[in-house]
C-alpha cells in the first residue's frame, strides 16, 4: 500500500515557547482508517491542524498525496477534507449554499447533483433551505462532514467526530466512513476514546504530550492494551497465595485482603469462574469481587514508562 | 488560479451585503440625503459659491467619498473579522486558495459594495442639486481606486483586530475626523495658512481634492498629486497586506 501521508520530524512551538509536538514521524497509508489517540492536550488538534494549512510548522516536513504541504499547498490542499473539532459554522446561510460554496472554495466546479447525494447520505437534504442557525448542534456538525466531502476529497480528517454527539449520528457516521473507505478514501480520526478508535479504526497511532508513542494495527494494539483487573476481596486477610492457584499468577495486596488477576479481555486462557471455583475449593471465602478495565491514562503512563 | 474559489467567496460576501440591505445600501443613503438637507439646504443658503460651484454641488464629491471610505472599512474589516471571531476561517485557510485570492475576493467585494453605495448616493445627490461630471474616467479612476485602498485598509484592520472595539476604533477615531478634516465639506483654501499646511499631511485631502476636480475641475492640490498619493496609499496597504500573509499574522499560530 502506498504512503499517502508522510510526516517526518515535525515539531510546533507555540508562541510562548510551548512545545505542542515534539519531532514526529508518521506515515499514514493510502485508504486505511487511521485513529490517532491521545488525552485532551495531546497534540492531536495540532497535528492535523499543521497537515491542513491552518498551524505553521516549527520544523519538518509534511507530504500529502507526494505534494508537500508548504510549497505544493495548492495540490496537498485539493485532496485534504477536514471537519475540525468545534461547531464552527455560519449562521445565517443556508445549509445548501454553505456546502456549494465549499466545493466551490476547493476549486470545484459546481455538481448539484452530488451535492445533493451528500445531503441526502447525511440526512440534510430536507434541511438544504434552512439556515444554518436553525439547525441542532447535531446537524451542525452533518453538515461540518457534507463541507468536508464536498469536493471529494481523498484524505478525510474527523477531529473528535464523536464529541458530543448521539447514538444515531455516530451510527451514520461510521457507516460513511466505511463507505469512504470502499471508495479508496484515506480517513484519520482523532479521539480519545479506546473503544472509538478500537471500533473504526485499521491501525492506531498513539499519542501524548506531543509524541506519537507508537503505532501498531489495532489487532495487535488491542491485545497489548486491553488488560483487565479483577479484584477478590476477602473475608480474611491471607497470608500467603495457595499453591494450587498458581495458574492464575494472583497479586496479593500488602494487607492480604484482596488478590488480584490479571487478564487479557481478548482471550482469557483461564476462567473467571475456574478461578472463582478454585478459590471456593481451597475454602478461601470473599465477601466482593469487581472487575476493572484500565483506563486510557494508565495505558499511557504504562506506555510512556515503557518507553523510558 | 483557482477561479472557483474567488467565485465562490465573492459571491458569499455579496450574499452577505444583500441580507444586511438595509444596513448596507439605505442608511448610507438616508445619512447623505439628510447631510444635504442640513449642509446643502439650511446652512449651504448662506454659503456663497466655493469657485464658481454653488455649496450645494460643491461638497457632493466629498460627501461620497467619506461614504465610501467609511463603508469600505467598514465591509472589508467586518468581511474577515467576522469569520475569525466565528472561527469559521479554518476552511479558507485550510483551502487551496493563495493569498492573493483571499484578497482579491473580500477586498473586490467589500469594494464591489462601496462602489455600488458611490453611484446611489451620487443618484441621490442629482436629486437635490445640479452635477455635473468633467473629467468622467478620472473620477471613476479615483472612486475604483479609493473603494480598493480602503478595503485593503479595512481588511488589514479586521486582520489586526481581536474584538469588536478595536474593529471600530480606527474608523472612529482615525478615519472619519480625517475625513471630516480633509476637505469634505469645504475647500481647505478656506484655512488660515498654517492649518493649509497641517492639511496635507491628511491622506484624505488629496482623495476629496482628485474626486472633486474630476467633477468640477477645482481642486485644492493637483489631481496629478492626488492620484500619485492616492497609489502610493494603495501601495502601502498592499504591502502591509502581503507581510500578514508571509508571516500569518493573527492567522495561524
Ligand atoms: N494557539 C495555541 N497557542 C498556544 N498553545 C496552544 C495553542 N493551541 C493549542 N495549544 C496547546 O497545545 C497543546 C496541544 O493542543 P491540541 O493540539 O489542541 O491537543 P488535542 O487536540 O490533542 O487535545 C495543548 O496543551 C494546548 O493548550
Ligand atoms: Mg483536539
Amino acid at each position: 500500500m502506498s504512503t499517502m501521508i508522510a510526516i517526518s520530524g515535525l515539531t510546533k512551538t507555540y508562541e510562548g515557547g510551548f512545545e505542542a509536538l515534539k519531532p514526529v514521524h508518521l506515515d499514514i497509508r493510502e485508504g486505511e482508517i487511521f485513529a490517532l489517540l491521545g488525552p485532551n492536550g495531546a497534540g492531536k488538534t495540532t497535528l492535523i491542524s499543521i497537515v491542513c494549512g491552518l498551524v505553521n510548522a516549527s520544523g519538518g516536513r509534511v507530504t500529502v498525496g507526494g505534494h508537500d504541504i508548504v510549497r505544493d499547498y495548492r495540490q496537498a490542499r485539493a485532496l485534504i477534507g477536514l471537519v475540525p473539532q468545534e461547531l464552527t459554522t455560519e449562521a445565517f446561510e443556508s445549509v445548501w449554499n454553505a456546502v456549494s460554496f465549499s466545493r466551490g472554495l476547493f476549486g470545484k466546479p459546481a455538481d448539484p447533483a452530488r451535492i445533493e447525494r451528500i445531503l441526502r447520505d447525511l440526512s440534510l437534504w430536507d434541511k438544504r433551505d434552512n439556515r444554518i442557525m436553525t439547525l441542532s448542534g447535531g446537524m451542525k456538525r452533518r453538515l461540518l462532514i457534507a463541507k468536508a466531502l464536498s469536493h471529494e476529497p481523498r484524505v478525510l480528517f474527523l477531529d473528535e467526530p464523536t464529541a458530543g454527539v448521539d447514538v444515531e449520528l455516530r451510527r451514520d457516521m461510521w457507516q460513511l466512513v466505511r463507505g469512504l473507505q470502499a471508495d479508496g478514501v484515506t480517513v484519520i480520526l482523532t479521539t480519545h476514546y479506546i473503544e472509538e478508535a478500537e471500533e473504526m479504526a485499521d491501525r492506531i497511532g498513539v499519542i501524548s504530550r506531543g509524541e506519537i508513542i507508537l503505532v501498531e494495527d489495532k489487532a495487535t494494539l488491542m491485545h497489548k492494551l486491553g488488560r483487565k483487573q479483577l479484584s477478590v476481596h476477602l473475608q480474611e486477610p491471607l497470608a500467603a497465595v495457595p499453591a494450587t492457584l498458581g495458574a492464575w499468577a494472583l497479586e496479593r495486596s500488602d494487607d492480604g485482603q484482596t488478590l488480584t488477576y490479571t487478564y487479557d479481555a481478548e482471550r482469557h486462557e483461564r476462567g473467571i469462574g475456574d478461578l472463582l471455583n478454585a478459590l471456593s475449593a481451597a475454602g478461601i471465602a470473599y465477601k466482593d469481587v469487581n472487575t476493572t478495565q484500565s483506563s486510557l491514562e494508565d495505558i499511557f503512563v504504562s506506555l510512556v514508562r515503557e518507553k523510558a | 488560479m483557482n477561479l472557483y474559489a474567488i467565485r465562490a467567496i465573492y459571491r458569499f460576501e455579496m450574499a452577505r451585503a444583500w441580507r444586511t440591505l438595509t444596513q448596507s445600501i439605505i442608511s448610507p443613503v438616508i445619512s447623505t440625503s439628510l447631510y444635504f438637507v442640513v449642509f446643502g439646504a439650511a446652512i449651504g443658503s448662506r454659503i456663497p459659491e466655493v469657485e464658481g460651484v454653488s455649496y450645494g454641488s460643491f461638497i457632493v464629491p466629498g460627501l461620497m467619498m467619506l461614504s465610501l471610505l467609511t463603508q469600505s472599512l467598514s465591509n472589508a474589516s467586518f468581511g474577515i473579522y467576522f469569520p475569525r471571531f466565528t472561527g469559521t476561517i479554518y476552511e479558507v485557510l485550510s483551502a487551496p486558495v493563495s493569498y492573493l485570492e483571499i484578497v482579491v475576493s473580500y477586498v473586490g467585494a467589500a469594494a464591489t459594495k462601496s462602489l455600488i453605495l458611490g453611484v446611489i448616493i451620487l443618484a441621490t445627490a442629482a436629486l437635490f442639486v445640479p452635477i455635473r461630471i468633467e473629467h468622467p474616467l478620472w473620477m471613476v479612476m479615483f472612486l475604483v481606486l479609493t473603494a480598493v485602498t480602503f478595503s485593503l485598509l479595512g481588511f488589514i484592520i479586521g486582520i489586526w483586530a481581536d474584538g469588536f472595539e478595536k474593529l471600530q476604533l480606527v474608523p472612529l477615531l482615525v478615519v472619519t475626523p480625517l475625513a471630516f478634516l480633509g476637505g469634505t465639506f469645504y475647500s481647505i483654501k478656506m484655512l488660515p495658512p498654517l492649518w493649509q499646511t497641517v492639511t496635507l499631511f491628511n491622506p484624505v485631502v488629496y482623495l476629496v481634492s482628485g474626486f472633486r476636480w474630476s467633477f468640477y475641475g477645482i481642486s485644492d492640490v493637483s489631481p496629478t498629486i492626488s492620484l500619485g498619493m492616492t497609489v502610493l496609499f494603495l501601495l502601502t496597504c498592499i504591502a502591509i497586506v502581503a507581510w500578514i500573509f508571509r508571516t500569518g499574522y493573527r492567522l495561524k499560530p
